[in-house]
């Protein structure tokens, strides 16, 4: 191996002090949470207690966090599996090269640039206009998808344009119906990526603000609760809150990292068993 | 993508048409597979677009919108002083972040695709740098703030350090609190599509360029970077987009002391004045989409995925 050129050194320091930038007033607001009863929102710190974390669960401090937790988490859900199926449907219609499919992928870019006021906007004006009712579930789940599906659709892009098609043609020369083909070849191999499209539903719906803004109806997401309480608390049981919602999405990210390690494990486990006989 | 393509194509015309009819015409079941999708963006994309323009030929009261045919809305919006001042501002806010995302940007990227050597440790150090991007803005925002306040981490340590007497007052709520605000939340757009490109250059490309004699700037300047376009190009796309679009972090950064076109959008829903509203967001799409327009003539998206 060669000698590091001095550029390396200079360099490392740069992303050090990037990978600090970034991370270092998460890390700020995470040690402040534990700021002792009588502190304030920045430092010194007036001892350490878990008084404000206490104030999490008591409804009247914070208003209705836990509700709005959880009406972000079940929209994150939704929001995740119709991203996954939906894009992984598209993927494999653009493969096709069909008639107006680049029209289609214009509009789909168009949806990711379009500044998220406009939708929140317009979908807004929509139900109104009709008079259906705004709610999270329905207008508030549309105008998320309006973001995720554009990154799930990217993603499906960078798959396929890697994906071996032998594959297919293998499965098909073998007797397998296009169904089968999909369900049986094509989705296996995908998988481990269907993950990834997983966790951008998941977690970009979760911290989804300036879209849902008009579009959740009476009853708030976590974003949205988050950001009410910033206009009106002052004391550090936002840092605790921020501080959770973070541990949480830790959580989340590294449950999804580690299913793509796990299933990458096995596959190099079972590829290893080829040609071996069993 | 072409090549991809190439390959995949010939398959379709060569396998002989088979009995099942429409189902089997590649643009039936093309269209039958892309439904969803197409239902999605037609329903939450293009009406309620389609919607704004409508509305913002309508009229207003205190209390509800009138539908109509007046031009009112944009006289008032192109006759008023302020508007030019806030588009104005609006672009100084998208270049500004848009110049350091893509100065920090690009070293990160350079860093971890051409300094790092073992994969496990690339993609390790890559995650380090995308994970940020799956917790929330809102809360990353706010965490600025025991930083850069009156009394916060920042004016304590210079203060403590002799470097200044008194706090500086425009570490928060100012423009430089929005600007440090957007390069924090935005520099990953600018890091994932330059490392993804970065990655494809054929590393003898470099060799070639040494043993030519170029120097590390040379071979930076002359390879590196004309290869790393499209990568930078996508970047600049999402920032500008995202500063251009933004209201959120210009009101919680500045303390609702700055304004952008997003914030007066916000601030005439705020006052139920949804016809002026939807004035002020059609002009801001054509902006932003004659600014994309101008950006997608050098980078072919969809190849470079």
């Amino acid at each position: 191996m060669e000698r590091r050129p001095r550029s390396f050194y200079i360099l490392t320091v740069f992303f050090a002090l990037f990978v600090l930038f970034l991370y270092g007033p998460t890390l700020t607001i995470g040690i402040l949470s534990f700021q002792g009863e009588g502190g304030g929102l920045t430092f010194p710190m007036r001892g350490v207690s878990l008084h404000w974390f206490r104030d999490l669960f008591q409804e009247q401090a914070v208003g209705d966090i836990w509700g709005a937790f959880r009406r972000s988490f079940a929209l994150g859900l939704m929001v995740m599996v119709t991203t996954v199926v939906v894009s992984v449907m598209a993927g494999l219609a653009f493969r096709k090269r069909f008639a107006g499919s680049g029209l289609l992928f214009y509009l789909a870019i168009t949806s990711l640039v379009i500044p998220s006021i406009l939708v929140s906007l317009g979908v807004g004006l929509i139900f109104t206009q009709l008079g259906l009712k705004i709610h999270w579930a329905t207008s508030g789940f549309g105008s998320q998808l309006t973001w995720t599906l554009p990154f799930g659709l990217l993603i499906m892009f960078a798959v396929f344009n890697r994906f071996d098609a032998s594959y297919e043609e293998a499965a098909r020369d073998q007797g397998a119906t296009a169904w089968q083909t999909i369900a049986q070849v094509v989705l296996p191999i995908i998988a481990p990526s269907l993950i990834g499209v997983a966790l951008f539903g998941f977690t970009l719906s979760y911290d989804e603000f300036a879209r849902t803004l008009l579009t959740a109806g009476s009853y708030n997401t976590l974003p949205l609760e988050v950001f009410g309480m910033t206009t009106n608390v002052t004391t550090p049981v936002i840092y605790a809150l921020g501080t959770l919602t973070t541990l949480f999405s830790f959580v989340i990210i590294g449950v999804f990292l580690f299913a793509v390690w796990v299933m990458g494990k096995r596959r190099a486990r079972a590829g290893s068993d080829a040609g071996k006989g069993v | 993508m072409t090549d991809t393509l190439a390959q995949a194509a010939p398959q379709a015309p060569a396998t002989p048409p088979r009995k099942g009819g429409a189902l089997k015409n590649r643009h039936v079941l093309g269209w039958l597979q892309a439904a969803p999708l197409t239902f999605v963006l037609i329903a939450f994309l293009v009406a309620p677009i389609v919607m704004i323009v409508i509305v913002s030929f309508w009229q207003a009261t205190e209390f509800s919108i009138i539908p109509a045919f007046s031009l009112e809305n944009y006289e008032f919006l192109f006759g008023s002083p302020v508007t030019y001042r806030v588009f104005l501002a609006t672009f100084k806010y998208a270049l500004i972040t848009w110049a350091l995302t893509l100065v920090i940007g690009f070293t990160v990227a350079y860093y971890l695709a051409f300094h790092i050597r073992s994969q496990s440790i690339q993609i390790a150090l890559f995650l380090v740098c995308t994970i940020p991007f799956w917790t929330s803005n809102i809360i990353r925002m706010i965490s600025w703030i025991p930083f850069l306040g009156r009394n916060g981490i920042a004016n304590q340590t210079l203060i403590s350090w002799g470097v200044i007497d008194e706090p500086l007052e425009w570490l928060l709520y100012s423009d430089f609190s929005v600007i440090l605000a957007f390069v924090h939340l935005y520099t990953l757009f600018m890091v994932v599509p330059i490392f993804n490109t970065m990655m494809r250059i054929d590393k003898s490309l470099l060799e070639a360029a040494r043993d030519g004699g170029a120097n590390g700037y040379q071979t930076l300047v002359n390879v590196v970077i004309p290869l790393t376009k499209p990568g930078i190009m996508i970047g600049t796309i999402f920032v500008v987009t995202l500063v251009m679009g933004d209201f959120i972090t210009v009101r919680f950064m500045s303390g609702s002391q700055r304004a952008n076109v997003g914030r007066l959008i916000s601030n005439d829903i705020g006052l139920l004045q949804y016809p002026s509203a939807a004035a002020t967001a059609v002009v801001l799409l054509c902006t932003v989409l004659i600014v994309i327009g101008i950006l997608l003539r050098f980078v072919n998206i969809r190849k470079e995925l």
